[in-house]
């Protein structure tokens, strides 16, 4: 007869998180930001399919970085709660905490008494009627739950990223000033030897809760739109990209009916 | 897993309590009803007048009965108000739910296809005499041209669904709307003409048929109008129908014959 290994739950607990952070590490970057308007999710997604933002209810957002089946289930998860919700009781009555809760205690549940933890982190953030009442909460593999202030940065080389971040966030800037310094601070990590890349909107996803928006807050912003976000740029911005200035006035960048 | 993207579905399973057609204690609910629908140039339109009676009474003189369920759906109901209310509110969630989860629109077929679903599941009650008819009026976003993008399809309480063409009418004075539209409506009506004829054929309506309350201009109190194009859904205004009205009042006033 075989005897079983011992370990300590300390120790399986400490595997446990070390398998999740190497799994969340091994993809790109993810930041949700405020701006003047509301908050912005930036990731780099060069696929223009499979999201890694999405929309949940009226004024709150999702994003996810890590292995995608597992933040796509959770994000089907979190519509469902958010409409069953706000068809039983109120729209107003979905709110990013109650939702952010039942992420934790999901998160939490799966990180202790499955197989192997969820290899991903997500971000439910709401845009408020002001600045002061915007949200954004971290939800990490093992269901902590982080409420963050001004941004937050998800993904691989978070530590880079979340320094850089430091360095260009300003607090109340517009879509574009604040888009294009996300955008910089994306490329300013993961070049080959350190080396900036410049990311073009094809290799961006990005999406806003707008809070000047009418009920469904949420816009996703892609091609023509995104280029011409990442153009129009105020001229003293340290971290403008370099795009062709001609392509700011063509672009269409008033709200459609549907993104 | 996730499994079906229908909001419903989910709903069956964890809340069957929520769906509407869960059979209730109704008896003599408000009913009665003028809703039309008809295609335009950029589009198409639906109106509905804002009575509701209950037997001989006039329940609700300001009740709304035509909804956007999405941006480019209009829908009408004519029936038992609450149950038809509720109807219409699954049917919104149900459709921005797929929108959430897929991450894109359903076709209009698709949404006009769901929709004869729910009409079905209500199929039940409908037989003890609840009976729910919607009219469902739709911009079809795949269709370049826009004078042939408006699409309306009718419904019974079997949960058949009928394209209809050029402009529909549902509800107990939609006989006179139709025969109204049937002399008003023209092809390619500009939107103006067409928030006339509709306001013009529930006149009608409800100059013949109790259960459907005419605009009420003491009150301010116009029929719901709502347009959808390729720009979205739109509610047309109280001031601009105020007009509307007023003229139609004083055409009539020349002609009491019609």
């Amino acid at each position: 007869m075989s005897m079983p290994f011992y370990a300590s739950a300390e120790q399986i607990m400490r595997d446990r998180s070390e398998f999740a952070r190497k799994g969340i590490a091994r993809g790109r970057g993810a930041v949700v930001r405020t701006y003047a308007d509301g908050i912005i999710f930036v990731t780099e997604n060069p696929s223009s399919a499979l999201h890694k933002v999405s929309e949940i209810y009226d004024r709150i957002g999702f994003a996810g970085v890590g292995k995608y089946n597992e933040y796509e289930n959770l994000r089907v998860a979190g519509i469902r709660l958010a409409d069953l919700r706000g068809y039983s009781y109120d729209r107003r009555d979905v709110t990013a905490r109650g939702l952010a809760n039942a992420y934790a205690q999901t998160l939490g549940a799966i990180f202790t008494e499955q197989q192997k933890p969820y290899e991903v982190e997500i971000c439910v953030a709401e845009v408020g009627d002001t600045a002061e009442n915007d949200q954004i909460y971290r939800l990490t593999y093992d269901g902590t739950i982080v409420d963050e202030p001004e941004f937050l940065v998800m993904g691989g080389q978070a530590e880079t990223l979340t320094a850089e971040m430091k360095r260009v966030f300003v607090s109340g800037q517009g879509l574009s000033d604040a888009l294009v310094a996300t955008v910089a601070a994306l490329g300013a990590v993961g070049g080959p030897d350190g080396t900036p890349r410049t990311l073009s909107a094809t290799q961006l996803e990005v999406a806003v809760l707008d809070r000047t928006r009418g009920k469904r807050k949420f816009r996703r912003y892609s091609d023509t739109a995104l280029t011409g976000l990442l153009a129009e740029v105020t001229p003293d911005t340290p971290n403008a990209l370099d795009e062709d200035a001609d392509t700011a006035s063509d672009t269409d960048v008033s709200e459609s009916a549907v993104e | 897993m996730p499994g079906s993207s229908s909001f419903t579905d989910f709903l069956a399973g964890a809340a069957p309590e929520l769906l509407p057609s869960s059979p209730g204690s109704a008896v003599s609910m408000p009913h009665g009803t003028t809703i039309v629908a008809a295609a335009y140039a950029d589009g198409v339109i639906m109106a509905g007048d804002r009575r509701a009676t209950s037997g001989n009474l006039i329940a609700n003189r300001d009740i709304e009965k035509v909804f956007a369920a999405d941006d480019y759906v209009l829908v009408g109901i004519a029936g038992v108000a609450g149950l038809a209310i509720e109807l219409v509110r699954l049917y919104q969630v149900e459709l921005e739910h797929f929108e959430k989860i897929e991450g894109t629109q359903l076709t209009l077929d698709g949404k006009s296809n769901r929709l004869a679903t729910m009409v079905r599941a209500n199929l039940g009650v409908a037989m003890q005499g609840l009976v729910v008819v919607p009219l469902f009026a739709g911009y079809d976003v795949d269709q370049p041209d826009p004078a042939k993008a408006g699409r309306i399809f009718s419904y019974d309480p079997t949960g058949g669904r009928y394209p209809e063409q050029h402009y529909h009418s549902v509800g107990s004075g939609s006989l006179f709307a139709r025969g109204a539209l049937k002399k008003l409506w023209r092809p390619g009506l500009d939107r103006d003409a067409v928030v006339r004829v509709v306001v013009e054929s529930l006149y009608d309506a409800a100059d013949d048929d109790s259960a459907t309350g005419g605009p009420d201009v003491t009150r301010g109190i116009y029929p719901v109008v709502m347009t959808a194009t390729s720009s979205g859904a739109q509610r047309v205004g109280d001031d601009e129908l105020g007009v509307v009205v007023r003229s139609i009042l004083a055409d009539r006033e020349s002609r009491p014959g019609a």
